[in-house]
């Protein structure tokens, strides 16, 4: 099998980030079912840790450099690279290749790694044409657009049009859905008053949704609004976006659910 | 105005505890944003204009030598005079020059942000000579002794009950029982004192927001038409500006005209747009009998060939703050700069350097929504990266903060090693959470802790339970 020919039944790289992996494995499991209904088979490398943000946004190239040559030697062999995150995947596809520009050998191979890399939701509907999922759930949900998918990687009629699919789910529009949820990485610890200021307009309006769940596609940002849903004692659920599309919503909600 | 940028984290704090200012930061985000998206949506080729606009100022920086030696020509040409300032003391000192020519006493002044990056109230003052703010915004502010908090609304941050008390108390001559109650009666109070300063002044300072280079013309958008008056009413008109203003010819300037109110106000146009060239002319009713343009470097020139040229793009357009959330939270005070948002988190360490302005590139979610709204397509949330680079290679980013990603690189670097320590690690913290799945505490994560609750881990990590189930189908 020549690897420039694309095989029917595509192999799928899944980066599953680092957040998935301590703190939601669900999403993880969530996302390959959705892959396989995609027609897609799926590996795992074991090899993988982060994809490097919290050193490149801190302004450590060379540590960020060094972890983004081992993830690209680990994932280039996959026809395709998944995240179940908008945030890691504009990493991998839009900074990787920054971060190489002017290197002689590894430029190329950051953008021929770049090309292959997607958002999952976007790949499901972009690159695999998927219109209808596994998923199942009855009541009124509301999506958050993360920052990442949204503007470096326009992810928004995606999770929408998946949504939609789902029989007996009710997507109401959230306010300022697309405006930043103050997580931002490091940011929240760096300046948590500011980052509080700006979460807690969010779940304002979160809970002015009357949602009884809120999705996204990022795990840093629905850990924060999560908590501070929680953290006020708002009867809102919060999960990943995946678990819903893959109908697997065993695992309880992040932070919990009820007061 | 001072530079308190190190204080970021204080300002902040306070701005935050502050109930009038976090009211008026409301009306910021429900009126700028509004209005631009109305604007940009009302004209299908708003996206092309910024693509235009911004292939126009990309090739005047590729050649500012160039289009600044015909600019110069043009003006003296018609009559003015260019004076070239290394830095804000060489710009500060020939404007007090050309002031004491003329004896001047009294200056009025249009709304410029370059003179506050010079702080020229301040030293015309030193120096006996009384300036005068026209614009509303800044007239408002000068009386109570503050700094602009926004770039086109310098006081976004008062409301009106506020001016209010300000008038009745500095404007004591007029009587006590008049109507201020309506932002109507407060701009007809400001007018008619300002009337009879523009009779005062000797000389009207202005900004620019363009240099022309065709022609050798200043222009200025304003809303009030007050700068018109401060630069025709005075005898001699000084035009301080940064040498990116300049653009090449007329048509280019009308080209990037159609992004700026759209993208600053939401108008189609700034309700006076006014090109100046040289000094009254023979056969002109009016005008001043002088003409000086002061432009400023103020290391623009440094920023030339480095990640930082495209900054230099910026026309001041506001858009980036208007849609900021950090901006909306804390307004633009706490950036403690002349320049405030994302601009600012970019500009202001180039003008002042990193070691004196590193909170502002770091205090940004990099959410991207100034970049998407900018005019001028500048890569905003990129060149703060720049920054932070800057400041890590050059070890000024906190101890704290280096220490533990040194640490995180470690393991981030080791996978297997990595992947021993997290197995271990997780399922003690999924512990602590409970049934709740939630923590209301956790040691060294106070940051986060401190407002909103820590989500627990569901405990085996993902890799340790999907090598577990290969091996469980391997055995099976």
């Amino acid at each position: 099998m020549s690897l420039n020919v694309p095989t029917t039944t595509p192999r799928v790289g899944l980066f599953v980030t680092c957040l998935v992996d301590l703190f939601r494995p669900s999403v993880g499991f969530a996302t390959i079912k959705l892959l396989e209904s995609a027609d897609c088979t799926v590996d795992v490398p074991r090899a993988q840790t982060c994809c490097g943000q919290p050193a490149y946004n801190s302004g450590d190239r060379k540590d960020t450099a060094d972890i983004a040559r081992q993830v690209i030697e680990t994932f280039e062999g996959f026809d395709y690279v998944v995240a179940p995150s908008g945030s890691c995947a504009a990493m991998l596809k839009k900074h990787y290749p920054e971060l190489f520009a002017g290197d002689p050998h590894w430029e190329k191979r950051a953008a021929e790694f770049a090309a292959k890399v997607h958002e999952l939701v976007s790949f499901l509907t972009d690159i695999r044409g998927m219109t209808d999922v596994p998923g199942s759930f009855d009541g009124t949900v509301t999506y958050h657009d993360s920052c990442s998918g949204l503007r470096e990687l326009g992810v928004r009629s995606q999770p929408r049009a998946l949504l939609g699919s789902i029989d007996g789910l009710d997507l109401k529009e959230l306010k300022d859905a697309d405006v930043c949820c103050g997580f931002g990485g490091t940011f929240c610890v760096k300046y948590p008053d500011i980052s509080n200021a700006i979460v807690t307009k969010k779940a304002a309006n979160i809970e002015a949704s009357d949602a009884d769940l809120l999705l996204a596609g990022d795990l840093g940002c629905l850990m924060n609004m999560a908590g501070k849903l929680k953290r006020q004692g708002a009867k809102t659920e919060v999960r990943h976006v995946a678990e819903v599309l893959a109908g697997m919503t065993d695992a309880p909600p992040i932070a919990g659910s009820g007061r | 105005m001072q530079l308190t940028s190190h204080e970021f984290k204080q300002n902040s704090v306070k701005a935050l505890a502050d109930v009038q200012l976090q009211k008026a930061l409301r009306n910021v985000e429900k009126n700028f944003i509004e209005k631009r998206a109305k604007a940009a949506e009302a004209l299908p080729e708003f996206d092309a204009l910024r693509d235009n606009a911004k292939a126009i100022k990309d090739h005047t920086l590729a050649h500012l030598d160039l289009y600044l030696e015909e600019y110069e020509k043009r003006v003296t040409e018609s009559g003015g005079h260019v004076h070239w300032a290394e830095n804000a003391e060489d710009a500060r000192r020939i404007i007090l020059e050309i002031c004491r020519k003329r004896n001047a006493k009294t200056v009025t002044k249009g709304k410029s942000m370059i003179s506050e990056e010079i702080h020229l109230n301040d030293y015309l003052s030193e120096h006996d000579i009384e300036p005068v703010e026209t614009d509303l915004g800044e007239y408002i502010i000068q009386l109570r002794g503050e700094h602009p908090s926004h770039i086109i609304a310098p006081a976004v941050h008062l409301n009106k009950d506020q001016v209010e008390a300000d008038f009745r108390r500095v404007h004591t001559h007029l009587e006590l029982d008049r109507d201020l109650t309506e932002p109507v009666t407060l701009l007809a109070e400001a007018r008619a004192v300002l009337r009879q300063r523009y009779f005062q002044a000797d000389v009207g300072i202005t900004g620019a927001n363009f240099l022309v280079a065709e022609t050798g013309s200043s222009v200025i958008v304003t809303n009030e038409g007050n700068g018109d008056m401060t630069q025709t009413l005075g005898r001699c008109h000084v035009v301080v500006a940064s040498i990116e203003k300049i653009v090449p010819t007329l048509e280019d300037t009308s080209q990037i005209l159609r992004v700026l109110a759209r993208s600053a106000t939401g108008q189609e146009m700034s309700v006076y747009t006014t090109f100046s060239t040289g000094p009254k002319r023979a056969e002109d009713p009016d005008g001043p009998e002088e003409y000086h343009v002061v432009l400023l470097d103020n290391g623009r020139t440094a920023m030339l060939g480095t990640e930082y040229q495209e900054m230099l793009r910026c026309i001041r357009c506001g858009a980036c703050m208007n849609h900021c959330p950090v901006y909306h939270a804390v307004g633009g005070h706490a950036y403690g700069s002349v320049y405030p948002g994302p601009m600012g988190a970019v500009l202001t360490p180039s003008l002042n350097g990193i070691d004196k302005a590193g909170h502002l590139p770091n205090a940004s979610t990099f959410c991207g929504r100034c970049e998407s709204v900018c005019p001028m397509r500048i890569p905003l949330p990129k060149m703060m990266r720049h920054w932070r680079e800057d400041e890590f290679e050059r070890q000024l980013s906190p101890k704290p903060a280096r220490f533990g990603l040194g640490f995180w690189a470690f393991f981030a670097k080791r996978p297997a090693l990595y992947r021993a320590a997290v197995s271990i690690a997780m399922p003690i913290i999924a512990k602590l959470g409970g049934d709740r799945h939630r923590l209301k505490s956790l040691p060294l994560a106070s940051g986060w802790t401190t407002h909103r609750d820590l989500p627990a881990p569901e405990g085996k990590t993902f890799q340790q339970q999907y090598a577990a189930r290969a091996k469980a189908e391997h055995h099976g």
